[in-house]
Parts: structure tokens; C-alpha cells; sequence
């Protein structure tokens, strides 16, 4: 707020030390900032109406037709389309169900190792397979799970496996195998915020837990799990809101002809809908469907979490 | 407490920590054994990758799958294509954010609260795939090296971290500077950029690896092969393996053989790089985690 007295005094105020001209140097620094997001953010933004237009190769984005909502009423009865939510649902859940438990798991395990060679041998190497890119690492699966690959070998060695075949091809597997292959990746990565939250944990409730003679499990039941509780929360909010996403890189790498009715998922059809058929307003209309019920599910997920934190709020 | 109770609870720790270290164990051998496995496979000949003998150790130790990938240039040229855009970018991403970084953590900036408005909404509001590629294509981005670099210049999550570390240090040094005559740019780059080094640095670790990484703005973007990086590259030797162990065309054992070795052989040279900087990296998880650069 500026004293009154000043007002009349304009061109002194302009040049004051934290006027906008005093401080264009200030200023200068942040507006590259704001025409980057005009033009990446912004505009993007704005260019959804297309999904509300015709939008052909020859428009430009102004003079393309108004279709109002034909673009999400051929939605409902697309049936591809319900396909891919299907899978994307089906494998959501299933990320949902192990990838979500295990990392507090493994994060409880890992904090119940004295500090030691040990300890650090397992976070180094659990942590790694996250900096690997779904190329590389759909790769890796790809050999991994062929006929002649590392699983049948030991599934033939363990006697789990009589028939060695290349398990990609076959399409009953497959949303397993995404599920499974991201758990691989994320589980020993997602332990990191738990671990730390564990750490400001006070110590002297497990000194007196101890001296009450509670259990390692009761001390883990009754202290631990309380002390991350919040952070849970927090990831399952994060998550719930995140189901119908889903790994446009890891689909892309793993899909083949043969799973390809298994393995398609929402993002994946969007891809293949606007960029590789060029049905840029259809596809758009799709993507922004699924935002817009995405961002329901955040406001939803962040009420009922709040209920259940007493009232807390956690985002 | 009786010292039989202290003994019960000794016994039952130590059962504890026999199945904690036990599990701990198992759950990371099956993060080594598949990666061993394909370290052993790359240095494997083709025909001992093909009979799936060598799975644990290689049952003929052979260089030839590393000579074809050495000998095939376009992977070598994609490499290089990927060490570029990673250099380039990590370190436009970092000074670009940097600038707007401390710009924003000056409680006296005019406007603040519009330009950080703005931030949370790129945060939480994207145009999606399709009306984000029509911009890159409207900006004549497409096959174009800059579409690397420029799209990535501006992440709000790493700007937040930049923020908090820009703002740990302490305001006397900014007022000393300002009477001895700085103007802000000289401060931030002379004062102020030493001093947050630690967070410069998990910014760009983050970000290299995300570049490094990177395969969907190749995809999607690019399609002049001189311009493809290394993750493109590979995922295009990926797809033509498959569809060769799919056609299974007569006489096409040989072909299938050593494309199996070239693939196996480019993701190890495409890890090696990520693998060399993971030590650095280590120091940064808990500040990194917040970067917007591995939130996939």
C-alpha cells in the first residue's frame, strides 16, 4: 500500500525502489517465464475447444466448424473406446492393489534394519530400476519373457512351466504383466517419502513401547504405521485420482498384434484415434472427457480422505 | 519386567530379523537376477541367445552383439543426438528456471501472486496430447532439434524447489550487495547462484535423466531419422525384433539371432549412462522427488 500523500507525486512513484519500473530488473527475470507458459500451457489449454469443432488437416484451428457435442456423443457408443477403459481400469486396479501396499511394506521392513552395508545394499539397489526409461526396460522384458527368456527358464527349472512360450503374446496375461512390470519398477522408489517420514518419528515411543515389552509387530502396528498415516493418505489421494491414467510409454513398447485387444488403454487410443489416424478433434475430445473425470475423482477422493483424517485436510 | 520376558523379547527379535533380512534379500535379488541376466545376455553370442542357455552366465562369451551395434552408425548417431539434447537441455532447464525462481521467491516482486497463479495452474491443467501437438506443429517444432529443448524449458515443480532453496539464504547478503550497487541480475548470478548449488544440482540430475529418458517427444514430434535419440532408436530396433520372432519366417533364424543380440547389446550401452550418474544422484532423492522431471 502506498501512503496517501504520495499518489499525486506519479512519476516519483513509478521510479520508487519496488515500483514496477523501479524493479524492471526483477521483472525481467520472471516474464520469460510467463510467455513460456502463455504459449506451452495456455494456449494448449485454449485449443481444446477443437474438441467442440470439426477439426480437419486443411481448418485452421479458428475456422473449423462448430459441432457442439457430437465429438463425446460418438464417445458413448464407441466401443473401442470402452475397451480401453476396460483395460485401463482393470490395470489401474491392479497397480493400485499391490503397487500401493507394498512400497509401506518394504518401507517398514527397510526401517526395521540396523543402519549397516545391508541396509544401504538393499535401498541402492531397489531404488535403481525407477531411472530406467519403459524402453529400456520393455525391453528387457521383452527377453525376459520369450520362450527362450529368463522366466521360462526358472519356471521350467521350478516345474511351474511345461510349455516355454513367449508370454507377450498371449493376451490373458498381459495386464498382469503390466501391472507386475510397474510394481518391479516402483516399489522399492516408493518407500523413499515413508522412510522419511519414519525418521522424524520420535524415538522415545519405541524406547517405551519396549520397556511396556510390545512386539516388534505390535510396535510396527501401533507406532510406525500411525506416524506415516498421513503420507498414506496423501498417496492415495494422488493415486485414486490418477486411475485413469496410464503409461502411455510402457503401453506403446509392450503392445504387439497379438495382445494388442488386452493391452490398449485410454492414452494409447488417443495416440493412435488423433496422431497416427488424424482424427485430431475426436481424439480431443476423448482427452479432455477423462480429465474432467480425473479431476472429479481428486475433489472426491480428497473429501472422503478428509472425512477419514478427522477433518484434516491432507492436499 | 522379569528377565525371563526381556529373554522372550530377545528371541522373538531375533526371529523378526532373521525373516526381515530373509525377505529383504529375496525382494532384492529379484531386482539383480533379471538385470544380471541381461548383462549376461548382451556379452552372450547369438546362437547361445537363442537357445535360452545363457541366462546366468554365459555359456559362450562373445563381443559380436557390441561389434554390430558399434558397426551400425545410425545407433551411434543416435547416441550422440541423445548426449546433445541431454547437455543442452539440462542446462537451459536449470538457468531458465533458476531466473524465474528467484524472481518468484522475492516477497517484493510486483505481481507475484498472478505470476504463481499461473504456475499452480500449468501444475494442474494441461491441452492434453492432441491440441499440445498442434501448437508444436504450429510453431514449425516438428522435426526440429529445439522441440528437445524448448518445451522443456519451464517446469513449475522444479521452480517451487528452486524457490525454497533461493529463499534459505539469508536476506542481509541481497541488502549488503544492493549497497555496494548490484542490480538484481548480478546479484542472483553472483551472490545467490554459488550459494544454491546443492539444489541447482538435484534440478539437474532430475532433469538429465528425464531428457535422457525422454521417448514420447521423439515419437510424437520426429520422424526425420537424423534426429532420432537413443531411446527412439532402440524402441524402433525393439518393434522390428518382435515382428521378426512373430513372422517366423523359414531361414530367418540367423536375422532373428542377432537383432535379439543388437537389442540386448543397445540397452546396455542406453543404461550405462544413467548408471554412472545414479551414485551422484543418490544424494538427491528426497529433494528430487518433488521434480517434475521423473513424475513420468
Amino acid at each position: 500500500m502506498q501512503p496517501a500523500q504520495e499518489v499525486p507525486n506519479r512519476k516519483k512513484r513509478l521510479f520508487k525502489a519496488d515500483s514496477l519500473l523501479g524493479q524492471w530488473q526483477l521483472q525481467s527475470m520472471i516474464i520469460p517465464g510467463v510467455v513460456f507458459m502463455i504459449i506451452f500451457n495456455l494456449i494448449p489449454i485454449w485449443g481444446l475447444v477443437i474438441a467442440f469443432k470439426n477439426y480437419t488437416v486443411t481448418d485452421t484451428m479458428a475456422s473449423a466448424p462448430w459441432v457442439g457435442l457430437d465429438n463425446f456423443k460418438e464417445i458413448i457408443g464407441d466401443q473401442m473406446f470402452w475397451q480401453s477403459v476396460v483395460n485401463t481400469l482393470a490395470i489401474s486396479f491392479l497397480k493400485l492393489l499391490i503397487g500401493f501396499v507394498l512400497p509401506i511394506i518394504i518401507a517398514v521392513m527397510i526401517f526395521e534394519l540396523k543402519d549397516g552395508p545391508f541396509k544401504r545394499i538393499v535401498q541402492t539397489i531397489s531404488y535403481m530400476p525407477h531411472f530406467l526409461s519403459w524402453i529400456v526396460l520393455g525391453g528387457m522384458l521383452i527377453s525376459w519373457l520369450s520362450t527362450t527368456g529368463l522366466l521360462n527358464q526358472v519356471g521350467e527349472m521350478l516345474g511351474l512351466i511345461h510349455h516355454a512360450q513367449n508370454q507377450l503374446i498371449e493376451p490373458s496375461k498381459y495386464w498382469w504383466i503390466a501391472t507386475l512390470s510397474d510394481v518391479w519398477q516402483n516399489a522399492g522408489w516408493g518407500t523413499i517419502l515413508y522412510l522419511a517420514t519414519m525418521s522424524k518419528i520420535d524415538p522415545t515411543y519405541y524406547e517405551a513401547a519396549q520397556i511396556d515389552g510390545a512386539s516388534r509387530m505390535r510396535q510396527i502396528w501401533s507406532i510406525t504405521l500411525p506416524g506415516i498415516s498421513e503420507m498414506i493418505g496423501l498417496n492415495m489421494i494422488l493415486t485414486i485420482s490418477g486411475l485413469l491414467n496410464s503409461n502411455l510409454d510402457q503401453t506403446l513398447v509392450l503392445m504387439n498384434t497379438q495382445n494388442t485387444a488386452k493391452a490398449e488403454v485410454i492414452n494409447s487410443y488417443v495416440y493412435r484415434i488423433g496422431l497416427t489416424q488424424g482424427n485430431f478433434s475426436y481424439a480431443t475430445a476423448v482427452g479432455l472427457g477423462i480429465s474432467v473425470i480425473s479431476v472429479v475423482l481428486l475433489v472426491f477422493t480428497n473429501k472422503v480422505a478428509v472425512k477419514l483424517n478427522d477433518d484434516r485436510q491432507i492436499l | 519386567m522379569d528377565n525371563h520376558s526381556f529373554r522372550k523379547q530377545d528371541k522373538d527379535a531375533r526371529i523378526f530379523n532373521f525373516f526381515n533380512v530373509l525377505l529383504l534379500s529375496v525382494f532384492t535379488l529379484l531386482i539383480v537376477v533379471p538385470l544380471w541376466n541381461v548383462l549376461v545376455s548382451s556379452f552372450s553370442s547369438g546362437q547361445a541367445l537363442a537357445s535360452g542357455k545363457s541366462n546366468f552366465w554365459p555359456t559362450e562369451w562373445s563381443l559380436e552383439n557390441y561389434r554390430a551395434v558399434f558397426q551400425d552408425t545410425t545407433i551411434w548417431h543416435a547416441f550422440f543426438i541423445s548426449v546433445a539434447k541431454t547437455i543442452v537441455g539440462v542446462i537451459t532447464h536449470t538457468m531458465f528456471c533458476a531466473v524465474c525462481a528467484y524472481a518468484l521467491s522475492k516477497a517484493k516482486l510486483r505481481g507475484r501472486s498472478i505470476y504463481s497463479a499461473m504456475g499452480i495452474v500449468t501444475m494442474f491443467f494441461s491441452g492434453g496430447m492432441i491440441p499440445t501437438y498442434l501448437l508444436i506443429r504450429s510453431l514449425g517444432l516438428l522435426n526440429s532439434f529445439w522441440v528437445y529443448i524448448l518445451p522443456g524449458l519451464f517446469n513449475y515443480y522444479d521452480v517451487i524447489i528452486l524457490m525454497n532453496f533461493f529463499r534459505s539464504v539469508p536476506e542481509s547478503l541481497e541488502e549488503s550487495a544492493k549497497i555496494d550497487g548490484g542490480g538484481d541480475w548480478r546479484i542472483f548470478w553472483q551472490i545467490y547462484m554459488p550459494l544454491i548449488k546443492p539444489g541447482l544440482a538435484t534440478i539437474a540430475l532430475f532433469n538429465g535423466v528425464g531428457q535422457w529418458n525422454d521417448f514420447m517427444t521423439a515419437k510424437l514430434y520426429i520422424t526425420n531419422q537424423a534426429l532420432y535419440p537413443l531411446q527412439l532408436k532402440l524402441y524402433n530396433i525393439i518393434v522390428q525384433s518382435q515382428t521378426h520372432d512373430m513372422a517366423k519366417v523359414a531361414g530367418s533364424v540367423a536375422l532373428q539371432s542377432t537383432t535379439k543380440g543388437v537389442q540386448i547389446a543397445t540397452i546396455v550401452i542406453t543404461t550405462v549412462p544413467i548408471l554412472v550418474i545414479y551414485p551422484f544422484l543418490q544424494k538427491y532423492f528426497i529433494s528430487g522427488m518433488m521434480s517434475g522431471a521423473v513424475k513420468e
